[in-house]
């Protein structure tokens, strides 16, 4: 290995080792910690925070940034309690208009769970159209999304006024599995991870996706629809994002408008952690789910420290900063060579 | 009029005196000065924060500063615990948030700076630490504010509020230190071409580091004042002047991409975004709908910008 590749190996190396300086941490401290058991019970709350941040990080790669990811989870969250769950009828706002009706009686329009999932699908369509726009009218996508938060937190609250409805039971079943040997988040993030990889670095097409980010003129000249490009990323950042929503209200069993607010600022740090840059379509899906891992296991590692959990966003942000502190060192080593 | 008509602000205040009007119609022309005191009251408390993000916003693409909620929420916690429902306390109080304030610019700086990563990123992982620090300092105090202070932020004189005055004084001095200063022209060197700004002499690291310290300043400044006229701190104080800090820039008509700001959009903005609640509420649409209607508006207001300039 010559001298060169080393900086550039530490780097790709870095958010694998931070994950396992954490975990190490963890299992020092609380070795029971390290079964099948604990390990579900620490990294189950990862799967949605992998998806969110993996729908950050397709955002990213074309050079927008998406604000709106906490709030559309969260929607996605309130029309799988309800709409997915129970059909029109499900949402408090239907159901007042038919007091005294018996389920049984009841129109199949109303009662159907399609309906739910036609809700999914537009959100998906709101999000490639999103792409569409910003590309289209050359937009600042932070303030096209900000104003997309507040819109989806408008309709979170408008179909689930408050906390409550319930999640579909195979939701449930499939958040619950317990394969055997290896706790579900664990496959569920290798999968996520290999699937964002096989389609984002393996693909030709995930090259110019990617490419649109790094160099969108060369992009343009050598005849690919820049348009097409920010409208599929658009839409794999809905669908991700709709992924999220579901897997978090499997876990949670109940909706709320507000449950994932904190998944915007997340979602952008774990991409960051996870080796990716801000700009120029430099990303990487597998170190984007490790990002996500990391942040998730640094509220369990407070506990086992007995430190208040008061401090688990400041534990998120140090790791944030000490592994961008080692990068910047990396970097500066880099150009010594 | 030509003058008036090339504002870039113009638009925020006609939407906002259009919306007054909407609510007037349909309450029968009742209750107009009433909304208007309010309107100016906590339209006060956005441009606060307004200003300092819309500093940021200037020096370019990329900047923006997301701690301000954080800041806000830690330097009104401090300040409130600092004067302990003191009279005799209220400065120095006011320097403790400000200082609160200031302290996170530097910090946010030295990251931007040592890590070299983008604003976005550093303002984001510091308000992570900010936060954290708030929640855990401010859990479980509920100390008042000192009842002078209570007294200066919500004062009115024959319906005109207090507070809001004295702001927009601070406002037409920001004016004068956007427009007229050397500091305020090199922010908008900087943010029309860093390349070209740095040629030409302007010292870019030492006016992006005060302007950095500036805009936390103001957040800290906020916290104070907030928790003055909200009789204490909370932990969830700043939540909603993210979002709102931004919007405002916008809507007032500065331009996101920087280099192109003005500071009376910031009122015209801050008076319509309230007034729209109000009127929404007065026609009695719940809280979703209230959301939906901010939210529409300004990607309406950024998709309409982008029009004007396409023309041009």
């Amino acid at each position: 290995m010559n001298a060169a590749t080393l900086p550039r190996l530490a780097r790709s190396l870095l958010p694998a080792i931070s994950l396992a300086i954490i975990l190490g941490a963890i299992f020092w401290l609380q070795p029971r910690a390290a079964s099948y058991l604990g390990l579900n019970l620490m990294l189950s709350l990862a799967v949605p925070i992998a998806f969110a941040t993996v729908a950050q990080m397709c955002v990213i790669t074309v050079n927008d940034l998406d604000l709106s990811i906490g709030t559309f989870v969260g929607f996605v969250a309130c029309v799988a309690a309800t709409m997915l769950k129970g059909g029109l009828i499900a949402l408090p706002l239907v159901a007042g208009l038919y007091p005294e009706a018996d389920p049984a009686t009841l129109p199949f329009w109303l009662t159907t769970p399609l309906v739910g999932w036609l809700v999914l699908a537009l959100g998906i369509g709101v999000y490639a159209l999103l792409g569409a726009l910003i590309h289209a009218r050359d937009l600042p996508s932070i303030v096209v999304t900000l104003g997309m938060s507040f819109v989806w937190l408008g309709l979170s609250v408008l179909v689930l006024p408050t906390p409550g409805g319930k999640a579909p039971d195979w939701i449930r079943t499939v958040m619950t599995l317990k394969p055997p040997y290896v706790p579900l988040p664990i496959i569920a993030a290798v999968l996520i991870a290999l699937a964002a990889h096989l389609l984002l670095m393996r693909t030709s097409y995930g090259a110019i996706l990617r490419g649109a980010g790094g160099n969108p003129k060369a992009i343009e000249r050598a005849g690919w629809s820049l348009l097409k490009v920010k409208i599929a990323m658009f839409a794999l950042a809905g669908l991700f994002g709709t992924l999220a929503g579901l897997s978090l209200v499997g876990l949670t069993t109940s909706g709320d408008a507000n449950i994932a607010l904190r998944y915007t600022l997340l979602s952008i740090a774990g991409v960051i952690l996870g080796g990716g840059e801000f700009v120029g379509g430099r990303i990487s899906p597998v170190g984007a789910v490790i990002g996500a891992m990391t942040l998730t296991l640094a509220g369990s590692f407070l506990s086992f420290m007995r430190i208040s959990p008061d401090w688990q966003i400041g534990a998120q942000g140090a790791i944030l900063i000490i592994v961008l502190a080692l990068r910047a060192v990396i970097d500066r080593l880099e150009k010594r060579t | 009029m030509r003058w008036l008509l090339s504002r870039p602000w113009l638009w925020a205040y006609v939407a906002a005196i259009a919306v007054w009007g909407a609510t007037l119609a349909f309450t029968g022309g009742r209750g107009g000065a009433e909304v208007m005191t309010a309107a100016f009251t906590f339209a006060t408390f956005y441009v606060i924060v307004g200003l300092g993000q819309m500093f940021v916003v200037t020096l370019g693409p990329g900047n923006v500063d997301l701690s301000i909620p954080a800041t806000i929420t830690l330097a009104g916690a401090i300040a409130t615990k600092v004067m302990d429902t003191q009279n005799s306390m209220i400065l120095a109080g006011l320097l403790v948030a400000i200082a609160c304030g200031v302290a996170v610019g530097c910090f946010n700086y030295a990251l931007i700076i040592l890590l070299r990563i983008p604003p976005i990123i550093a303002t984001l992982s510091s308000s992570f630490l900010v936060q954290s620090t708030a929640i855990a300092y401010g859990r479980g105090i509920r100390i008042k504010p000192p009842s002078l202070l209570a007294d200066f932020t919500t004062a009115q004189i024959h319906g005109v509020p207090v507070l809001a005055v004295s702001i927009i004084v601070l406002s037409a001095l920001m004016a004068v230190v956007l427009n007229r200063t050397v500091y305020g022209r090199f922010v908008t060197a900087i943010g029309q071409n860093l390349r070209a700004a740095r040629l030409a002499g302007v010292p870019v690291g030492g006016i992006r580091f005060a302007t950095y310290v500036m805009c936390a300043a103001f957040a800290g400044l906020c916290g104070y004042l907030l928790s003055g006229f909200s009789g204490g701190a909370s932990l969830s104080m700043g939540e909603e002047y993210l979002l709102t800090s931004i919007a405002l820039v916008v809507i007032g008509g500065s331009s996101v991409a920087g280099g192109f700001s003005n500071v009376p959009g910031l009122w015209g903005a801050a008076l319509f975004l309230f007034l729209v609640v109000t009127m929404l509420n007065t026609y009695g649409a719940g809280a979703g709908l209230r959301y939906m209607a901010t939210g529409l508006i300004i990607i309406a207001v950024i998709v309409a910008a982008s029009g004007k300039r396409a023309v041009r």
